[in-house]
């Protein structure tokens, strides 16, 4: 049935190349898909008009044993070790060779786990010090704007930047606000100092669209509509006709090139990748029964919703969501602010993860992200306390690799395995303890944050002279 | 039928949705918590201590204690107890859903921003379904704050124990609110001209309470806020009513010390991002602080040196500080339980343990002069006793036993509601509950 409305609607080629469930496929590469492109060749199939130009800073090789590593892919391996060579993950386990000339950290008594993932930040778009000049993240002018896209608004010397780094994340997804039905393009960042939000990005990564739901979009459009839940629905829809209609126009003139290359636009350039599945979905969605519309509403035209963003009703509709291979990314703890958020309940990112769906421990708040390991521990203990049997070797994995996954990046982050960047943070102790601190960070093996080394620390351009140094 | 189940929903909802001679008996029993690890508070911690609970109060606590033959005891080895948390400054049961303004009730539009007359707990909702959640994880004691404007309206200190606002008053009111960080929110133009407006109603406070016949035979000239309003403020300008200022930026808590000492005023600084670096100041003039420990973005140019040190720092300066959550905010109502959260980060960020469990419990029962009903494990005191699955700060402990004035209230939360109803999901859309 559903390859039936994939030929109906898609056409042969976008489904030959729309990613299965797995998403193992890598995105064509940019000499690829600029082969014969002429004028308006951007909206061919994974265009890339604003490349990164991350390059890791330099890293000195690199090993820390005796050390206990959460490696998010395994049981917890006491008293191990690990090489960062070359920018990666060179060996990890319970002991491991180092060369001669390694830096050698003992790490007893501490953890390690791999660098942390918040897959919906609002960093640089919703920059500090705040108020309307750096209130980038919403371009509330029309209820779907696919065409705007959220690294165009990054700040890069957002002071946020450098204390999420402290906390020890190591990739960022900033997303567009919610204010919209389809709020624009998210871009996913390393957590690094640089000029330019290029020198953030992360090299290869796909993509996201922000969706939302409900309440936001209805109540900030409701003198010119949609000003309905079923108003909202309209507008989906209508969206994903007239790009349904687009791609397959400039998918046809890209495989003929006959005549005139059609004309350029930029929000249906946005969700025709999407179709493509060269863009992952990211839907704020709070409620059980608007998710399972939302779900409806990609089978409809055949892409896949990737993520589930807030989800505080996600635990009514888990078994669902782990059918579909849909992420949830939540709050441990965030609830009752309005009334689609009326059901939050402690439990739910546990009832999501035990009903097999990936559950993802999401901030959405610059405060938060800082301690994202401490916002696991609550949703493990509230789990817990609700008679559902949880591991810190699970829980690790809401903030690592469940998180890489949702961003399509689970093959190179997320996880401390051989071959993977070297992005790790050493911990003072348990991550899951609130008394425990980020004390040294490394980003492809350079260490980016070293707690003992206050002189060293990263402030941004803003910081200086306006904020106190902080050295004791 | 009908008889039965309305029994078995009184036992199992506690006593106050009933009557209240039967929460009067329930009270009266004697409870002895043995064999745990105390923490008085006002003392040493106890290593496998006793505490009496009887009447409602603390009848007695040590590590030599005689239990009543007709204690219902109950053992702690292994556990940690100690006196139920202060939240100091929530809205709690004044707000319900923050985006639903029916259930907003936390400010008054008053008269020129200054709404000193408005008594906040007037209008809580003691049948809120936040309320539970915090009770059961260990807040027994709250500061219910108004907020906007330049003088917010009057916080009170209430009691958890589930029943009217009635029972709920401990001390209302406790304070006086005023913002003095933010001139637009005064409604006036800049910093200076906010301390104007506010030296203005402190004077014709001062007039009124001295010409109030004449003020009453209308021979007085016009003053800048309403006779309630003025009324609501003499306590403040007598020194008997804290005034709690809240206020981030350093000068601006500097200014609000300088408006202290003008009028004798007894202030408490709210907020206090940077009120590490006024610490000398503050502790010299005794003026106590509630503040978070999870703060650390330059989040606006008041609070550029807003960091997580600041309750430590301030501490360590000889400071009274209490802790506080995340502040009014969305999802403040649903998580003042979280304030173990914040004590635990201030430890990690250099306050002592003793000093953070202080800081939600004592510190603001003296902050606020209550110290002689809760905030600590003392004979007399409320019997507000938690005891923790371990060291309460660390977010795998778990609140086990709630005791508040002396009873348990073993309710169901909203929360836990939905949370078995989902356990089990069924096959098909259906509901999991068929009724």
């Amino acid at each position: 049935m559903r390859v039936l409305a994939c030929l109906l609607l898609m056409g042969t080629m976008a489904c030959a190349t729309r990613p299965g469930p797995k998403t193992g496929t890598p995105p064509v590469s940019r000499s690829d898909s600029a082969a014969g492109v002429g004028r308006g060749g951007a909206s061919m199939p994974n265009a890339d008009p604003f490349p990164s130009s991350y390059v890791a800073f330099p890293g000195r090789t690199t090993l820390i044993r005796g050390v206990n590593i959460f490696t998010a892919a395994g049981p917890l391996i006491r008293n191990g070790a690990i090489l960062l060579q070359n920018g990666k993950i060179a060996a990890v386990g319970q002991t491991v060779e180092a060369p001669a000339d390694a830096l050698i950290i003992d790490g007893a008594g501490k953890y390690l786990t791999p660098g942390l993932i918040d897959n919906h930040s609002h960093l640089g778009v919703y920059a500090s010090p705040g108020g309307n000049a750096l209130s980038d993240g919403n371009e509330a002018t029309n209820p779907s704007t696919p065409y705007v896209w959220a690294e165009h608004s990054v700040w890069p010397q957002d002071p946020q930047f450098p204390r999420n780094l402290a906390g020890g994340v190591t990739t960022l997804q900033v997303l567009p606000g919610s204010a919209n039905l389809i709020g624009g393009r998210s871009v996913v960042l390393k957590v690094v100092p640089s000029r330019t939000v290029q020198g953030m990005k992360f090299p290869g990564a796909k993509y996201g669209l922000k969706m939302a739901c409900g309440e936001n979009p209805k109540r900030v459009y409701a003198t010119r509509g949609p000003s309905t839940r079923m108003g909202n629905v309209a507008g989906y829809r209508a969206a994903w006709i007239a790009a349904e209609g687009y791609r397959r126009k400039w998918d046809k003139w890209n495989t003929d090139h006959k005549g005139d290359a059609p004309a350029r636009d930029l929000g249906n350039e946005t969700l025709a990748e999407v179709l493509r599945g060269n863009i992952l979905i990211h839907n704020h969605c709070y409620r059980a029964d608007e998710m399972a519309q939302m779900i409806d509403i990609a089978k409809e035209f055949g892409y896949k919703i990737r993520s589930f963003h807030h989800g505080v009703e996600a635990y009514k509709l888990a078994d669902l969501l782990a059918r579909e291979g849909i992420s949830g990314s939540l709050w441990s703890d965030w609830g009752s602010f309005k009334m689609e958020a009326l059901d939050a309940v402690r439990a739910n990112i546990a009832l999501v993860d035990r009903a097999g769906a990936r559950a993802i421990v999401h901030s959405d708040d610059a405060s938060g992200s800082q301690r994202l390991t401490q916002e696991a521990a609550k949703a493990m203990a509230a789990g817990i306390a609700a008679g559902i049997p949880l591991t810190e070797e699970q829980a690790i994995k809401w903030v690592t690799i469940n998180p890489a996954w949702s961003l399509g990046l689970d093959d190179r982050i997320g996880s401390l395995e051989a071959g993977k960047n070297a992005d790790v943070v050493l911990w003072s102790g348990n991550p899951f303890s609130v008394y425990s601190r980020a004390e040294k960070v490394w980003v492809d093996g350079a260490m980016l944050y070293d707690r003992l080394n206050a002189s060293q620390h990263w402030r941004t351009d803003f910081e200086l002279g306006f904020v106190p140094l902080n050295r004791n | 039928m009908q008889i039965q189940l309305s029994r078995l929903v009184a036992r199992s909802l506690g006593c106050f949705a009933f009557s209240i001679a039967v929460c009067l008996s329930a009270g009266a029993q004697t409870i002895a918590i043995t064999g745990g690890k105390v923490f008085p508070v006002s003392g040493p911690p106890i290593d496998g201590g006793t505490v009496i609970l009887t009447n409602g109060r603390v009848a007695a606590v040590g590590a030599n204690v005689a239990i009543p033959a007709d204690a219902q005891r109950i053992d702690a080895t292994g556990k940690w107890v100690t006196p139920g948390f202060i939240n100091s400054s929530t809205q709690l049961g004044v707000i319900e859903v923050s985006q639903v303004n029916a259930t907003r009730d936390m400010s008054a539009r008053g008269k020129d921003n200054i709404a000193a007359a408005f008594t906040v707990w007037d209008g809580l909702n003691p049948n809120s379904v936040m309320l539970a959640p915090a009770r059961k994880e260990g807040i027994t004691t709250i500061v219910v704050m108004p907020s906007g404007g330049l003088v917010s309206g009057q916080a009170a200190l209430l009691s958890l124990v589930p029943g009217t606002t009635t029972d709920m008053i401990i001390r209302a009111p406790v304070a006086m609110v005023a913002e003095i960080g933010d001139a637009s929110s005064a409604g006036v133009s800049s910093r200076g001209e906010l301390l104007v407006k506010l030296r203005e109603l402190l004077e014709d406070t001062r007039f009124f309470q001295t010409r109030r016949a004449a003020y009453e035979r209308a021979e007085t000239r016009d003053f800048a806020a309403s006779r309630l309003d003025l009324q609501a403020m003499i306590p403040v300008i007598e020194g008997t009513l804290p005034l709690i200022i809240a206020v981030d930026r350093a000068s601006d808590i500097d200014a609000a010390l300088r408006l202290a000492r003008e009028y004798n005023l007894k202030i408490i600084i709210g907020g206090g991002a940077e009120a590490w670096m006024v610490a000398d100041r503050l502790a010299a003039a005794r003026v106590p602080v509630l503040t978070g420990a999870m703060n650390n973005i330059p989040g606006g140019f008041s609070a550029l040196g807003q960091r997580q040190e600041n309750a430590g720092l301030l501490r360590r300066a000889g400071v009274n500080v209490s802790l506080i959550g995340n502040g009014p905010g969305d999802p403040e109502a649903f998580n003042v339980r979280n304030l173990k959260q914040e004590a635990g980060n201030a430890v990690a960020y250099g306050m002592t343990w003793d000093d953070a469990l202080r800081a939600v419990t004592l510190a603001p029962a003296e902050a606020f002069g209550v110290s002689d009903r809760v905030g600590s494990l003392q004979t007399g005191r409320d019997a507000n006793v938690v005891i923790w699955s371990g060291d309460p700060f660390e977010l795998s402990s778990r609140a086990e036993r709630v005791f508040i004035r002396g009873r348990e209230y073993p309710e169901m939360t909203r929360q836990d509601m939905l949370t078995e109803r989902y356990k089990t999901l069924p096959n098909t859309h259906n509901m999991p509950v068929a009724r």
